[in-house]
Parts: C-alpha cells; sequence; structure tokens
C-alpha cells in the first residue's frame, strides 16, 4: 500500500507539472504593456512553486515508500530538531517575501503611476447585463451626464446631458473601441450592482461598483477584436454579461471619432464584423 | 489500560445518565451525543452539497441539454428539463453556503470537537452542557432555514448570490433580479443563526480547554487536536459576531430600507452606504473561516501521522506555535480577497505581503508532517492513508497561494477557476479529508465498533485520485481565463479549448461522488454489524483511549484520569511496548531522545 501511495505522489508531482507545462491551456496572448511584466512575475513564481510542489510530494512519498512497517521493530524515538526548524523557516520566510515584494513592481505601474496626460478616456457604465461606453467624441473631453436622463427606449443606457456643450458629439454604444499603441483610460462606474470589467488578453480586471468612479489605464499593443467578460457576480445573467474591445490602428480610430453619433453606431457595427 | 487511574487519586463521582429517550439522545447534553448529533448533521449537509455539485457539474459539462429527470426534481424551476442559469447560480450559491457552514465549520470543530475535547483533556463534560446543547439546536434551526430558502420562490430554486452574498445584489431585493428576494433573507437569517451557534460553541470550547484539564494535562501536553480545536474557537470568538454584525446590517437593508451596503443613486432613492464595506465585514469573517474549516484537520493529521507512524511529532512545541502564528495571521489577511474592489492599492500591498508570509508556518506544519513520518514505521491503516493524502492535497492547495498572494498575479487571476481550485483543495477537499480520518480513526470510539478496513482503502484511493483530477485542471481553466459562478463558459470564444476540459472534469465528479456510496455502505454496515472495538484498537496513547468504546455517560466512571507524558510518546527505548499512554504511571528508564527538543 505505501508503495502504491508514494509511486501516486511522484505520479502527480510528473502529471501536473506535465498539464501546467505542455502548452494546451495558457493565458491568452497577451496585448498590454502589463502583459508581459505580470507573464514574467507568473513565471518567476511558477518555478518556485512547481520546484517546492514537486519537492513536497516526492519527498513525502520517498518517506511512505521507505518507512514502512518492518517486522516489529521500531521507530525512530526523536521529538525534532530546532536547527532544522529554523533553516526552513528562514528559508520560507525570504523565498515567499521576496516574491511579494517582487509581486508589487507591476501593480504599482499599473496603480499608481500617473495616467498619461494624452491617454484617451471612455467612461465605461456597466449594468445588469450590458457593457456601456460613453466616448467624448471628436472635442476629446467627456461631456455631464445625469441618472435622471437615461432613457432605455433612446438607447441612452448612460444619461448623457446635451445642454452641456461638451456632451455635444458625445456617443455612447455598448462595444469600446481603442487606437492601438495610444494610452487609454477608462473610468468604471456601475449603475446598479458590483460588476468586474475583465478582458484576458489585457491581464487586468477591474471592479466596476456603484458609488465609485474607478480608473485605469492601459495600452493595447495589438490591432483585432479581443472579448470581454463581467467577472464579478452581478446577478442570474452574469455569464452573458460580455462584449468586445477592438483594437484600432489610428486611421480607422480617428475616422471613427470624427464621426457624428449616428454614423458612429453604424460604422461600429460594420468594424465588429470585420474584425 | 483498565486501570488507568492512580490509587491514590482514586476517588469515584459517577454521573447517571438521564433515562428518557428525549433527555438521552434528542436535546442531549453529553457532548458525546451532541458531537454525533452534530457529525450527522454534516453528513446529511455533505450529501445535499454534493449533490448540488452534480447537477452543477451536468450543466458545465452539457450545457444547456435537456435531462427528463430535472422535470421532476425541479418541476417549475426546470421546466424545460434544462438548467436554467437562474437554477445554476442557486445551486452555486446553495452549494456554497451548505459545504462551508454546515461541513466544513460544523463537522471538524462541532463534531470531533465535541466529541473528544473533553475525553482528551480528562474531563466529564464540556464546561457548560445546556450551553452545548443550544449551539447545536441553533445549528440545526439555522440550517432549517437554509432549506427554506429553495423553496422561497416559485420559478427560481433559492437565493443567487454566491457564499459571499456580495452587496448591493444581496440588498436590494427583487428590484435586482430573481433570486434576490425570501430567498436571500432566509440565507442571511441562517447565517446570522449559524454565527450565534458557533459563538456558543466557541466560548465553550475556551473554557472547557483552558479550565477542565485533569491532573497533570499541562498545556504541552495536550494532543494537537486540542490545539486545533482552541485555537478554531478562539478565531471563532473573534470572527462570527463581525459576520452576525454585518448579516443583521444587511437584513435592515433588506426589509427596512436602511442604507449599509447601497450607494447613493443605484435602483432606488437610498443614499450614502457603501458596498465595499459589506466586503471587509464579510472577509474579516471569511478568512478566519478558512482556518476554522482546516486548523482541527491540521491538529488531526499531526495526530493521526504520529500514530500510525509510531514516532513522536516531529516539533510539537513549533507545531503549536505554527497553529497559533497561522491562527493570528489569519486576522490580518482578509484584504487578499478586494485586490480588485476598488479599495486604496496601498492597503493592496501591505495585505499581500502579509499574505505570503503566512505561507511560512503552513510550510513549517508541512515539513513536520513530513519528519514526523521519516524513521517511522508506517501503519498504512485508513485513517492513516487519509491523513498523507490530506498532507498532499494541503501541499497542492496552499502553495496556489503563493500565485493569488500577489496583487499582480491576482489581475488575471482573481475570480477564476483558478481561485476555484485553489480554495476547493486548501479548505474544501483538505478538510474534507480530515473530516474522513477523523471518522475512521475515532468511528471504533464512537460507535463501539470498527469500520471495514478494505471498503475504507478502496474509499480512499478512489477520492484521492478523484478528487487532484477534478481540482489541478481548474487552474490551468483559471490561467486560460474562465471566470467562476458562470452557468457556461460555451459563449466565449477563448475557452473554447477550456470546453472539452470541464466536460472531462464533470465526469470525474460523477465518478468521485459516486465513490462516496462505499463510504456510506461502509459507515451504516459498521454501525451495526462491524467487529466490536476494543478500548485501544489503534495501539495509540492519549486519553480517549483509556476508556471502553464506546465511553460511558461520565467517560471516566468518575474516576480522575492523571498524565505522566505528552501525547506521542511512541518507540520509547526501553518502552515494553511501542506506546506509552499518557496515563501510565511507570516512568520509562529515561533515554535521551534522539533530537534536541525536549518532550514536554
Amino acid at each position: 500500500m505505501g508503495k502504491l501511495l508514494g509511486l501516486f505522489l511522484f505520479l502527480l508531482a510528473v502529471g501536473t507539472a506535465i498539464l501546467f507545462l505542455g502548452g494546451w491551456w495558457w493565458f491568452p496572448e497577451s496585448i498590454s504593456e502589463y502583459g508581459p511584466l505580470i507573464d514574467a512575475q507568473f513565471n518567476r513564481t511558477l518555478v518556485v512553486v512547481g520546484v517546492a510542489f514537486c519537492a513536497a510530494q516526492i519527498a513525502l512519498g520517498y518517506a511512505i515508500i521507505r518507512f514502512g512497517r518492518k517486522g516489529n521493530e521500531r521507530a525512530v524515538y526523536t521529538h525534532g530538531s530546532s536547527k532544522l526548524e529554523l533553516t526552513w523557516t528562514v528559508i520560507t520566510a525570504v523565498v515567499f517575501v521576496a516574491l511579494a515584494i517582487l509581486g508589487q513592481r507591476v501593480w504599482a505601474q499599473f496603480h499608481l503611476d500617473e495616467t498619461p496626460p494624452n491617454a484617451k478616456k471612455v467612461e465605461v457604465v456597466a449594468q445588469q447585463f450590458q457593457w456601456n461606453f460613453h466616448y467624448p467624441g471628436p472635442d476629446g473631453a467627456l461631456g455631464r451626464t445625469d441618472r435622471k436622463l437615461i432613457n432605455d427606449s433612446a438607447l441612452d443606457f448612460v444619461g448623457i446631458d446635451r445642454s452641456d456643450p461638451a456632451a455635444q458629439d458625445d456617443a455612447e454604444l455598448t462595444t469600446l473601441a481603442i487606437p492601438v499603441n495610444q494610452p487609454v483610460e477608462l473610468t468604471l462606474r456601475s449603475k446598479d450592482v458590483i460588476h468586474s470589467f475583465f478582458v484576458p488578453a489585457l491581464r487586468i480586471k477591474q471592479d466596476a461598483v456603484p458609488g465609485l468612479a474607478v480608473r485605469m489605464n492601459f495600452t493595447a499593443s495589438r490591432i483585432g477584436k479581443y472579448e470581454l467578460t463581467c467577472a464579478e457576480l452581478c446577478g442570474n445573467l452574469h455569464h452573458n454579461m460580455k462584449s468586445f474591445m477592438l483594437v484600432l490602428p489610428d486611421n480607422e480610430y480617428n475616422e471613427l471619432m470624427a464621426l457624428p453619433s449616428d454614423d458612429f453606431v453604424v460604422r461600429m457595427g460594420e468594424l465588429l464584423q470585420r474584425y | 489500560m483498565a486501570d488507568v487511574v492512580h490509587p491514590a487519586h482514586g476517588e469515584v463521582h459517577r454521573h447517571e445518565p438521564p433515562s428518557g429517550f428525549i433527555r438521552k439522545y434528542i436535546f442531549s447534553t453529553d457532548h458525546k451525543v451532541i458531537g454525533i448529533q452534530y457529525w450527522f448533521l454534516a453528513l446529511f449537509s455533505v450529501i445535499l452539497g454534493m449533490l448540488l455539485s452534480v447537477l452543477m457539474r451536468l450543466q458545465l459539462g452539457w450545457p444547456g441539454e435537456e435531462f427528463g429527470f430535472l422535470k421532476t426534481i425541479f418541476p417549475t424551476a426546470a421546466e424545460g428539463g434544462t438548467i436554467t442559469p437562474d437554477l445554476y447560480l442557486s445551486l452555486v450559491t446553495m452549494h456554497g453556503t451548505v459545504m462551508v457552514f454546515f461541513v466544513l465549520t460544523t463537522a471538524p470543530q462541532g463534531g470531533f470537537g465535541n466529541s473528544f475535547l473533553p475525553i482528551q483533556i480528562g474531563a466529564d463534560d464540556m464546561a457548560f452542557p445546556v450551553l452545548n446543547m443550544m449551539s447545536f439546536w441553533i445549528t440545526f434551526l439555522g440550517l432549517v432555514v437554509l432549506l427554506g430558502a429553495f423553496f422561497a420562490t416559485a420559478n427560481v430554486i433559492g437565493p443567487i448570490g454566491g457564499w459571499t452574498g456580495y452587496a448591493p445584489l444581496s440588498a436590494l431585493g427583487e428590484k435586482a433580479g430573481p433570486g434576490q428576494g425570501l430567498g436571500v433573507v432566509l440565507w442571511v437569517s441562517s447565517i446570522a443563526l449559524f454565527c450565534i451557534a458557533s459563538l456558543l460553541g466557541a466560548l465553550n470550547f475556551i473554557t472547557t480547554m483552558l479550565n477542565m484539564r485533569t491532573r497533570g494535562m499541562s498545556l504541552m501536553r495536550l494532543p494537537l487536536t486540542c490545539w486545533g480545536w482552541f485555537t478554531t474557537a478562539v478565531l471563532a470568538l473573534l470572527s462570527f459576531p463581525v459576520l452576525l454584525a454585518a448579516g443583521i446590517l444587511l437584513l435592515l437593508d433588506h426589509l427596512a430600507g436602511t442604507s449599509f451596503f447601497i450607494p447613493t443613486n443605484v435602483l432606488d432613492d437610498r443614499q450614502g452606504g457603501s458596498p465595499i464595506l459589506w466586503q471587509h465585514l464579510f472577509w474579516f469573517f471569511g478568512h478566519p473561516e478558512v482556518y476554522i474549516a482546516i486548523l482541527p484537520g491540521m491538529g488531526l493529521a499531526s495526530h493521526i501521522l504520529a500514530t500510525f507512524a509510531r514516532k513522536p511529532v516531529f516539533g510539537y512545541r513549533v507545531m503549536v506555535y505554527a497553529i497559533f502564528a497561522i491562527g493570528l495571521l489569519g486576522f490580518f489577511v482578509w484584504g487578499h480577497h478586494m485586490f480588485i474592489s476598488g479599495m486604496s492599492p496601498y492597503t493592496a500591498i501591505v495585505f499581500s505581503v502579509i499574505t505570503l508570509t503566512i505561507g511560512v508556518p503552513s510550510a513549517i506544519k508541512t515539513f513536520n508532517w513530513i519528519g514526523t513520518i521519516w524513521g517511522g514505521q508506517i501503519r498504512f491503516t485508513t485513517p492513516m492513508l487519509f491523513a498523507l493524502g490530506f498532507v498532499s492535497l494541503f501541499v497542492s492547495g496552499g502553495i496556489t497561494g503563493l500565485f493569488l498572494g500577489q496583487t499582480s498575479l491576482d489581475l488575471p487571476l482573481h475570480d477564476t477557476y483558478f481561485v476555484v481550485g485553489h480554495f476547493h483543495l486548501i479548505m474544501g477537499v483538505a478538510a474534507i479529508f480530515g473530516i474522513f480520518m477523523g471518522t475512521y480513526f475515532w468511528f471504533p470510539k464512537m460507535f463501539g465498533r470498527m469500520m471495514n478496513e478494505g471498503l475504507g482503502k478502496i474509499h480512499f484511493w478512489f477520492s484521492f485520485i478523484g478528487v487532484n483530477v477534478i481540482f489541478i485542471p481548474f487552474h490551468v481553466m483559471g490561467m486560460s481565463g474562465a471566470p467562476r459562478r458562470y452557468a457556461t463558459h460555451g459563449n466565449l470564444e477563448f475557452l473554447s479549448n477550456v470546453m472539452p476540459l470541464s466536460k472531462f472534469i464533470s465526469y470525474a465528479v460523477f465518478f468521485t461522488v459516486g465513490a462516496q456510496i462505499i463510504f456510506l455502505i461502509n459507515l451504516f454496515w459498521s454501525m451495526f454489524k462491524g467487529k466490536k472495538a476494543s478500548d485501544n484498537p489503534w495501539e495509540a496513547t492519549t486519553l480517549e483511549w483509556t476508556i471502553p468504546s464506546p465511553p460511558p455517560y461520565d467517560n471516566f466512571a468518575g474516576r480522575v484520569p492523571v498524565v505522566y507524558r505528552g501525547p506521542y510518546e511512541y518507540s520509547v527505548p526501553g518502552a515494553p511496548t511501542d506506546f506509552s499512554m499518557q496515563t501510565d504511571p511507570d516512568e520509562p528508564k529515561a533515554a535521551e531522545p534522539a533530537g534536541d527538543e525536549s518532550g514536554d
């Protein structure tokens, strides 16, 4: 029985390594500036965790095989070794804290660095079970919004106040369009419950909390259409709360943003088909 | 071991059991009966929770497919014979709540703790027997109320909010959609009752262990099981009141129109509440809760590994300190559940560093478990197999915390299947293995008969292989980006290669759940037909093995046991047997231990 269990633990170590490193399932392709840094930190952690995991399972398996009962022999009588305890405490403490500190770098860059002033601004207004994106239009300034002006039948889910000069050229849509290789600043809001903005290809996730305006910025480096999902349980149709993020070449993006809001909607539909 | 009491202290004060059936078996104040009541409540709950997960896996493996039998079970919620998203999320919510509260918190502490803490410290009952009875019956009431949530609304089968019940979704009532009405009210009420019961239980455990230890039972002679239960009780005492308060505030938001968790301008005219406040309060409880579920199992694993390796626990003192360290640090890491919640990113950095340091005492425990069996003479009984499985699962489940505890890696991994895999291995399955090892180990003492070893071993193998095959692949699903609490992943293109894996996992779940029938057969067959158990069938050293199986009503038949040594004196050189009972008065010729730490 002991041999079998020991062998199973060896197999567990090898099998898990193959599952993780086999390449069948991995993060989707990364398209933001945080992606490579997060991936590097993940890989660093994977090495530490992988070695510790395999070492622990194999040591356990080895002990199980080696120290099975032999006749009436007695076990070694020992209550432990302070020297050993101290050694492995210090080693794990150093490794774990080092990992924790290394893990803060991308975090700090994502959350604490200033948003570049030229960042394209988009307001994200989440609601059950839909993403709304409020675009500033050619003037680059987001107009005022008011909850009382929300009019679902006119497809105004954000409540843009057209009396505000900055809001004259604003547009809103349920798809996110951004330019490639240019910084973007999203302001996340929610109209009802907590949602979470998650584009796996960006490697980042941020809750949209009612009552808060949470900012996040990133730069997408590859043209294409990427799925956007909600990562916080928001009600019965949570899994249906999906949309797309279109990363467009400069000219297409600029053309799109220069359109009056009705044409904007039509063009976005065409772009969604194309990508 | 019949005469375990030193003649000088041999005065006898017998307590007679009550005679009526109701006082003896229903409203009993006997800790052993209450322990068994808790244990059966957990057994009922775990079967229910498991069946809910089978239905969830049916939907995840075959999204939207029609199954005729569903119409029979859920005539309104699954009218078409398919699991609707509403039904799926109700199953998620009820599965989580039933498992976390009524299984993982109930069996290891209420079940085994009640049954064996008083005996292991040489007491004839808990400090407050009536309070103990109340704890159980309030827990029972909590379960009944929770089950009521299944029937709260006609077309939805229960609340939709996950076991974490994030506000404002859980606070707004039916405005927030189906499954947010009466079901949520019953769900919160059930949790509030559970908090009260756990609080009473915790007071009882702490008092009992500190005040009722028998002669010679110094703190450093306590079995590690007792340290596990004690620390768990301290955590429960400090964390459940916070959840109770949060639950009451949520109920008020729900029923009385207050606005603790509902911010301005959300669906109605209330103002000024904070959704993030709910998360702080919930996780201030929720993180210690993880340790409430696992610490008794950690104590028990040490106990069983020493017993069947026939070796003293490696580094007993360090094990005690590590349990304390985990318990203490467990109160300062709740924020790692909230990195992406919108709270200050600076706070997140502090929570992250503390979170990774909690890995240190956890690693110490793993080293010492391997150290305990190193150089042993391992007897591969069923409880020992489950204890070894526990160590393996503890490693697999705990180590992925090193990813999730890092702020930056939480950005992609938060709320994906990576998290689901992590907490199922560490808090779910490892703790369940703790319950299994306790059951196989103490069954002879609880019911007076042995469980069948052959069936036990088959059960171990099927379960151990099964849980690894189910939960390790969850991690790569999470890396691929699969969000949790999704009724299906089929509508996301980037997850198309995850779907076959998901179906494979569903098969593994059906197999593993099916294998639990072996356990149930073994359990009930052994209860009535098993081989009669001797007083000390495992040749173990602690006090519960000095008295008959099952023990008499007053445990030590009115005598006061006297303790002469530490709890894990196995293979003492020169001793007549390879186990020296804690109550053996004859000091064996003291041979110097090979290690440099003293025994007690």
